[in-house]
């Protein structure tokens, strides 16, 4: 188990003034499941994009499977498959010629072509439509067909971006069984998300990447234990209200902190600390306005490590691509510092 | 268990191999489009039957031709070479477009011949052209184009405009990569077009137009391949001569060694 199938070694990438990967360093062992872990425009779909050959790194060593990159392309993509954040597939070719054209342009003996698709498309629950042009299919299905291409000629190792954004609840249970399946069978996975759920579900070790740099690298359940299991978010009339109740509270409970109006918390032991925590704000008269409880999420995640929120840059930035958005990041790291 | 490749049935296959394979692949792949959206096809083949009819029934009688020549005879090879050249922008889009769904991203991936996805477009486009052009000289037959050679003329005039077609795909394959969206390709490219198209022997003779504007409309690329074209169906008249052959000749290699290189150089680099 300790052979490495994916290392990187101070991996850098500018975009002209914009500095998308500042320097990152992680390895991925053979056979699991290593998820990044970032909001938009952290950098994680630029690394994932260098790892499969599509992006030239500037500085830095990546090796799939012992091989460089940079100096042994093909041989890299030999051994990879890539299903991107937008669904790549040709929507004029039906699911089944989709998969019968990576077929061949991986290289694969043409015989095997039909069987390997047919396998999929049953596997993907893609049977039915098979033979219709995937420009009929619904947003889930054109999702699924892209995992598929991805897995045609059995790669080794599956690069994952964002793989269920966008999907419905039936579709993510499906890909993430699958996700487990292959890995069972000795694939090896980095997938990107921006799901602290997704990542706990799925990964082995997570690494968390903000403007363009690694700053945690563990397992999920360490990560969660720096947070506890739940967030609990209560909301007061006013922030000096809000601020009593802060005071009242720290040292006594973990986790407490207070943003203006609100005072959160986290703990392993939510309900019995909720119970705990609303009894003793009602015996000082500080009831609070709004209570929700929540899983941690990415954001809790950002603020435990860096102590401020995960930066969404803007929608229309999203939608622009990685490279805007690594510059929007950037930016608001200037304006921070 | 072996994390390797999985040898059994991916091959390794020699670069010439697969860039022919690749090449053919991605060229059946455009063609499939073509078969399941005829659109793409029906409206590249109404706009240039709306030019015959138009310029034919409506404007040809107020133009004059030198020589013995009808007006059908001087306008079908412009026709014909404004098909072609109208036909390359499908090039760009085609590229643009799988630039901008993310499928350039994947075929990058892949380990396919580099060459692939432009030979695979261009050679789609070359094919669509094949038809494009034949169902353009049917037309031309229909309201009155008569050949004064032979048939090698025509073949000869219909592989130059395959040529000239095919050069010209690489110039928009270039555009294509460098917008990389179909929107914005389709907008650049008729104001490119325009002073190739209209500023030229197409549809008037040179000899009417303003003398500033003649050594362009004489010398550019598109009215010399439809004076070769001119030539090669209706014979050595003041409209075409043989020279005008090997000139466009020349402008195909030209324009194929210049414009092949960038394409592929931004092809490494787009995304």
């Amino acid at each position: 188990m300790a052979d490495a199938a994916i290392e990187v070694e101070g991996l850098t990438k500018r975009f002209g003034d914009v500095v998308a990967l500042e320097g990152i360093d992680f390895s991925v062992p053979a056979r699991s499941v290593f998820g990044l872990l970032g909001p938009n425009g952290a950098g994680k779909t630029t690394a994932i994009r260098i790892l499969a050959t599509v992006l030239e790194p500037d500085g830095g060593r990546v090796a799939v499977l012992g091989h460089d990159v940079v100096a042994e392309p093909d041989a890299v993509r030999r051994r990879i498959g890539l299903a991107g954040q937008f669904a790549a597939v040709d929507p004029n070719l039906t699911g089944r010629e989709n998969l019968r054209l990576i077929g061949l342009l991986t290289q694969m003996e043409t015989s095997a072509i039909p069987p390997r698709a047919a396998e999929l498309l049953e596997r993907f629950d893609l049977s039915d439509a098979a033979d219709r042009p995937a420009r009929t299919y619904s947003g889930g299905m054109r999702r699924r067909l892209d995992v598929a291409a991805a897995l045609v000629p059995r790669p080794p190792v599956l690069f994952l971006d964002e793989p269920t954004t966008g999907l419905d609840l039936h579709s993510r249970n499906g890909l993430w069984d699958m996700i487990n399946e292959l890995v069972a069978d000795g694939t090896t996975v980095l997938l990107t998300t921006q799901y602290l759920e997704e990542a706990d579900r799925l990964a082995e070790r997570v690494a968390v990447i903000d403007h363009g740099l690694v700053i945690a690298n563990d397992t999920p359940s360490v990560l969660k234990a720096q947070l506890g299991s739940t967030v609990a978010e209560l909301g007061f009339e006013d922030a000096t209200i809000a601020e009593q109740a802060r005071a009242l509270l720290t040292g006594r409970y973990p986790g407490v902190e207070r943003e203006g109006t609100m005072v959160r918390l986290s703990s392993n032991e939510g309900p019995r600390l909720l119970v705990d925590v609303l009894r003793e704000l009602d015996g000082a008269q500080l009831a609070p306005a709004t209570l929700a409880v929540h899983e941690p999420s990415l954001d809790d995640v950002f603020l435990a490590l860096t102590g401020r929120h995960a930066e969404e840059v803007g929608a229309g930035e999203v939608l622009a691509g990685e490279e805007s958005a690594a510059a929007g990041g950037r930016r608001r790291r200037r304006g921070a510092a | 268990m072996s994390v390797d490749v999985a040898t059994e049935i991916v091959r390794e296959r020699s670069l010439p191999v697969r860039a022919v394979r690749d090449g053919l692949a991605i060229t059946g792949r455009n063609l499939i489009a073509y078969r399941r959206v005829p659109q793409l096809l029906v409206f590249s083949t109404i706009q240039p039957v709306i030019f015959v009819l138009m310029f034919r029934y409506v404007f040809g009688e107020a133009i004059q031709v030198p020589g013995p020549i009808h007006y059908v005879d001087f306008l079908m090879p412009g026709i014909f070479v404004q098909t072609v050249v109208f036909g390359a922008i499908a090039t760009a889009i085609g590229l643009a477009t799988d630039m901008k769904t993310g499928l350039m991203e994947r075929f990058r991936s892949l380990p396919m011949a580099r060459s692939a996805v432009l030979a695979g477009r261009t050679l789609a486009d070359l094919t669509r052209n094949v038809f494009v052009v034949l169902l353009m000289v049917a037309v031309g037959f229909l309201v009155g184009f008569r050949i004064h050679t032979d048939v090698l003329g025509l073949v000869g005039g219909i592989l130059l405009l395959l040529l000239f077609g095919y050069a010209m795909s690489w110039i928009f394959a270039t555009i294509g990569l460098v917008v990389g969206d179909p929107e914005t390709a389709q907008a650049a490219a008729f104001p490119m077009l325009a002073p190739l198209v209209f500023a030229s022997s197409l549809f008037v003779p040179v000899a009417r137009m303003p003398g500033w504007l003649q050594p362009w409309a004489d010398h550019q690329p598109v009215s010399v391949t439809a004076n070769a074209v001119r030539y090669l169906t209706l014979g050595d008249t003041p409209l075409g001569h043989a020279s005008d052959v090997w000139q466009a000749l020349a402008w195909c290699a030209a324009i194929l060694l210049v414009f092949a290189p960038i394409a592929v150089r931004r092809y490494r680099h787009a995304v």
